[in-house]
Order: structure tokens, then sequence, then C-alpha cells
């Protein structure tokens, strides 16, 4: 995994609530057996219309929205079904951060572990984003800090070794490899 | 020792390495659950590490996702669900053979949906940890195991070292005192808690349902309350297991037998929240107080009475957007709706009593002309069951269609799907834009309700249809 540390980029606003990972891509596109190329897929029913033609109504395809590389959208952001073809068709679709009051549980797991940095913010961070489409965000990883192109910056909550997975570049499979002689002994002694 | 929760006892025989500021605990996992559509990417990282499977035998796989609800006879049968789909049933079985894990494939009279044979085999037990890559394993805290969805590559932590990484989440008491009403289910009493806490009211936390009327439930009400406990944000519900759910367990294939299962009679009796243990959060819900409910929205929480008005926030676009969707009006009830599909099936609502409830409303009536009614048995076996029982003659007599077992409608990844803008009752989970079709609209509701949707032809209470 590259490592991510410093992020910087345009957002695009989707302001709806309880976007759920059905909408970030449909089931009927879960039936593949790789990770790659989801990006096609991404909000593909809200992108698209029955005809196939990008609706030009949707936030993703309004012009300011190319090469944005951070999603904000509203409240509770990714509930639903756990599959992790969520983060994957984001990333691969080119967001690397994703913004919200509040973040649902399996798929901040998800996102944390592909790379895809879930930031939650406070009300009156979120509310200014909203009402500036658009504006250019410094993410610094490390120090786990968003920076407002106004000069202002807030701290947002990360699991320290999630953010330490990240900043490095590794996996956690790795970690858990490591524990393997702790493994065996909780074994045995279960048994 | 300081008294503890339900979900801290099995937490805490299951920490390998404690966490730390800095890192995740270690929990180990003792039962992981698999299926076609979250894995197929874990196997490969699997292939390019160079790793096996460390402990095949706590791993469980089968098909349900994709698969076809109309017979699988041989593999030429498969290509109703499409050629995508079709490869990656094919790859599960290689997956399976490969790193010599056991698949109730299509070969196998046990085959079901994930959340509907772990219990059925016996294999969910109290105080076990279990996981799969799917949000409703929730649905196997009914037992008091600690179980929870995971992402594909967790999948393959598992698959790798029987381990995962994990922060203790906080914890949630639903407490759950009266009665409920005749012709009111735990379906209907789910979809109030999440009409109550909101979709993110468990974000963070894993639930405990308590009370009397959560003990006064048999096991296949408390596995769909516990099944959408994800609806409303958690991970994880737990019910502390008791004589209901030890008699459920006993003589199943794989509980444990003879001196195992007195051996674990007595672990399992330890399984419940100490007096004096506090949670971080709690709320309360009276059972009586209920009716039966059907949501009108576009997510698990916008629920309402079957007769009372749907509620107006139409201030709130989210709201406005639901309702325009849904083509619901503010201030009406949802009974009247007309219906096209009427779905019957998926880990909520699709074990032997949900089946014997829509059943007893359906006796005798017909599904009204214009509708179509599909029942999906949860798992093979239930299928056998319901056809021994008759309950098959009663579905199909009322000219509904009686099939295979599978997740089919709940999320139609298989072919089974409603046309835009068709309006589906439906005993699935998810009433999410687009789930069950493309520009479909769902309601969510009871087995009752949905048989009797489906003999009037619109949303409808299932009341009149039940005697005393």
């Amino acid at each position: 995994m590259e490592p991510v540390t410093i992020i910087r980029s345009r957002t695009v606003n989707m302001p709806a609530k309880d976007i759920d990972t059905d909408q970030i891509i449909p089931a009927r596109f879960l039936t593949t057996t790789s990770r790659e190329g989801l990006g096609d897929s991404l909000f593909y029913d809200l992108r698209f219309d029955a005809d196939g033609n990008p609706r030009p109504d949707f936030e993703l395809n309004h012009p300011d929205a190319a090469g944005a590389g951070i999603l904000v959208a509203g409240n509770n952001l990714g509930c639903g079904s756990s599959r992790e073809h969520a983060p994957w068709a984001l990333l691969d679709y080119g967001f690397r951060a994703v913004v919200s009051t509040e973040i649902a549980d399996i798929f901040r797991s998800n996102s944390l572990k592909n790379g895809l940095l879930p930031i939650v913010v406070d009300q009156a961070t979120h509310d200014w984003l909203i009402a500036n489409p658009g504006a250019e965000l410094e993410i610094d990883v490390p120090n786990s800090e968003l920076r407002l192109p106004n000069g202002k910056s807030v701290n947002y909550p990360i699991d320290a070794f999630a953010r330490y997975c990240l900043v490095e570049g590794i996996d956690q499979l790795g970690f858990l490899e490591s524990k393997l002689d702790e493994i065996l002994t909780y074994e045995e002694a279960r048994r | 020792m300081k008294p503890q929760t339900l979900f801290e006892k099995v937490w805490n025989r299951h920490v390998v390495v404690p966490e730390t500021a800095d890192t995740p605990a270690v929990i180990y996992i003792d039962l992981h659950l698999i299926h076609e559509v979250t894995t197929p990417q874990a196997f490969t990282l699997l292939r390019e590490r160079g790793l096996r499977v460390r402990r095949p035998e706590l791993t469980l796989a089968t098909m349900d996702h994709s698969t076809p609800t109309t017979p699988v006879h041989t593999f030429k049968d498969l290509a109703v669900v499409g050629e995508s789909a079709a490869n990656q049933i094919l790859q599960m079985q290689k997956n399976c053979e490969e790193f010599g894990i056991d698949l109730l494939g299509f070969d196998s009279d046990q085959r079901g949906i994930v959340h509907v044979i772990g219990p059925e085999l016996g294999a969910t037990q109290p105080g076990k940890t279990i996981v799969c890559g799917d949000s409703h394993t929730s649905t196997h805290g009914a037992f008091g195991a600690l179980a929870f969805g995971i992402g594909t590559t967790e999948v393959g932590h598992v698959l790798a070292t029987q381990c995962l990484l994990q922060r203790k989440p906080r914890t949630l008491a639903v407490n759950v005192d009266g009665t409920l009403g005749t012709g009111v289910g735990a379906k209907d009493l789910i979809l109030a808690i999440i009409g109550q806490i909101g979709v993110d009211g468990g974000t963070g936390h894993v639930i405990e349902y308590r009370g009397d009327a959560i003990r006064a439930m048999d096991m296949d009400a408390r596995m769909t309350v516990c099944n959408m406990s994800i609806e409303g944000g958690a991970r994880a519900g737990m019910i502390a297991p008791d004589e209901k759910t030890f008699a459920y367990l006993e003589g199943r294939e794989r509980s444990p037998a003879g001196a195992d299962w007195d051996a674990a009679l007595a672990r399992w009796q330890d399984l419940v929240t100490d007096d004096g243990a506090s949670f971080d959060r709690s709320v309360a819900i009276d059972a009586s107080t209920l009716t039966p409910m059907v949501t009108f929205g576009t997510n698990p929480g916008m629920v309402v009475g079957i007769d009372a008005p749907v509620p107006d926030d139409t201030g709130d676009p989210n709201f406005r957007k639901a309702l325009d969707y849904m083509q619901v009006e503010a201030g009406k009830p949802m009974s009247g709706n007309a219906v096209d599909i009427v779905f019957v099936g998926s880990c909520t609502n699709s074990r032997i009593t949900d089946l014997e409830q829509a059943a007893a409303v359906l006796k005798g009536n017909r599904v009204a002309d214009g509708v179509r009614m599909m029942v999906v048995p949860g798992s093979q076996q239930i299928k056998r069951e319901a056809e021994s029982l008759g309950l098959d003659r009663v579905f199909i007599e009322a000219g509904a269609e009686w099939r295979e077992s599978g997740c089919s409608m709940c999320l139609g990844m298989n072919g089974d799907t409603a046309g835009r803008g068709q309006l589906t009752v439906s005993t699935s989970n998810r009433n999410f834009e687009g789930r069950q079709g493309i520009g479909a609209r769902t309601v969510l509701a009871s087995p009752a309700t949905a048989a009797a949707s489906a003999i009037r032809g619109h949303v409808a209470d299932p009341r009149p249809f039940i005697g005393e």
C-alpha cells in the first residue's frame, strides 16, 4: 500500500444524509472476483439514467467535480452493507478521503484498510465545507489535521494504529502475523 | 469482581493480546462464515502471499447471494444468474477445494443463507465470536454470541490468522418490556427500535436486547431482532442465552454432544449481564404500545405504524427526496398503497416460524390479481421442513411462487429483482433506493403484513386475518 501522508485536493459535496453502500456501489456489480476497476460502477444509479447517460444534476457529473479527491457527504456516510467494494470503488474513481459528521463503523474500517481516509468533523466545519464547495483542503495525516483554505484547521479523530499503518504504507496483516506465538498460546490454553 | 455485561464477558474471553493506546486488541474468532461475494479477493490475497487458511475447520462456507432460487441440477442451471455471478459461484468452489474448507454448495442439502444455516446446524453457539463478510452477521447474537460483519480485507485476516484487530466497542442496552399484541411480532419490534434510535443510533456500539418481551420470544424471533442491529448502526446485537437457546441447540449436527454438551451448558449459564453491570447508554421501549410497523421512506429508520399517518418533515430535503422516491404522501397512512410484488424471505424473515406466520394469514385466501408473491425459504432444510408441514401447498394454492433458498430479492444479485417504480412489500432488511432493483420501491414489513398485503393488493394490516 502507498503511504498516505499529505492529501491536497479539492472537495466535491454530496450533502445527502445516510448515503448507504448500496448507493456507493449497487449489489449487481458485486459479482466480480476482482477489486480492480470498480470506479466505473461508483454511484452508478445516481450517476447514470436508464439509458446509461450521465445525469447532469448529479454532483459528481458537474464539470467542477472533475479531479476532486475529497468527498464531503452528509451524516452517517457508508451505512448498510459491509461490502468493501464501496471504498474500492471510491478509490478507483479517484477519491482519497471522505468527510462527514459521522461515518458508519464497517465502512470506516474498510476504508482505513485500503488507504481511503475517513474523516469525521464537527457540525460547524461540515457546514463550512457544504457552504464552500470545491474548497482546496490539506489533510496532514501524521498530525490528524484538516486545514481549510480560510486558515482554520481542525483535528479529526483516528485510531493511532490505523494512522500508523496509513503513514507507513503497511497493511495490518503483517502485525497480526507477528502475534502468532500469542495466538498459539491462546489456543493451547483453551484446549 | 466488577460486574460485567454479556458483551464484556464474551469479549474478555477472546482477547489474545490486549489493546493499548497504540494498537487494537487481537481478538480470537471461533467461527468464520464465508460466502461467494465477499471472499474471492481475500483468497487472492492468500495466494499472493503464499498463505494457507490457518484453521479451515473453524471456517464454514456456503453460497447464497448470487445463487439462483430456481432448481440447480447442473452447472447449466446457473446461467439464469448471469455469467459473472455464475463465475463467482464456480470460483467459490475452487477456493474452498484449494484451501480445504467445508463448502455447503449445490450438492449439499444443508445449503442456505449463511445466517440461517449457522444456527440451524448448531455451529452458532453462546459465547462464540463469529464473523462473516456480511453485515447481517449480527443475527447470530441472538444466541449470546458476539457476531459482527467484516470487510474482505478482514476476511483475509481471519483466514490467515483466525484473529482480528479490534478496538473495544461501547455498549447500548435496549430494554423491551411489555407484551407484543396479536399480529405484532419481532420484525415490528425491531423496526420500531430503529425508528426510535435512528439508523446511526448504534454506531460504535454493541447492543444487548433485554427485558420481558425479548425473553418471551422464540429463537427465530430473537434472530430477526438481532439481524437488524446493523440497520440501527450497531455492528452487533446480543441476547443472553437461556433455556430456549439451549433447547434450540440440543441435538443439532454441530452442537456439542454427550459430556461436551454438559460442559458447554455449564459454561453458557454464566453468559448473562451481571446485576449492577453498566452500559454506556440505554433506551427503553414498551412492546405493548406497538402496532404492525412498515417503512415509508428509503432507510429502515423511516418507519410508521400501519394505520398511522406518514410523518411530515418535508422541510428536510433528505426526507422530501425519500417521500418523492417512494411516491408516498405525508399525512396519509401507508396502508392502501398499491403493491406490485410481495417478497417473503432473507436472513431477517425466512425461518420456519416466519413462513408459518405468512401461511397462517394466506391460508384460504388468494394473492390479489396483478400481484406477484415470492416465498424464498432461508435454507434447503427449512424448505423441506415447510414442505413436510404443507406450507408450500398453502403458498402455491394462494398463487405465490415457492422457491429454492437464497438471499434472492433482498438485494437482487441473482436476477430476482423488482422493476423500476414497482412497489415491493418485503420481509427483508433494507429499503434503500434501488436495493431490490433499479428504481424499485421497498416497504419493509413482517411476514404477516407481507401476506396480508399480497391478499389485499395494497399495504395492509394483518390483524384482521389473525384469530385470537
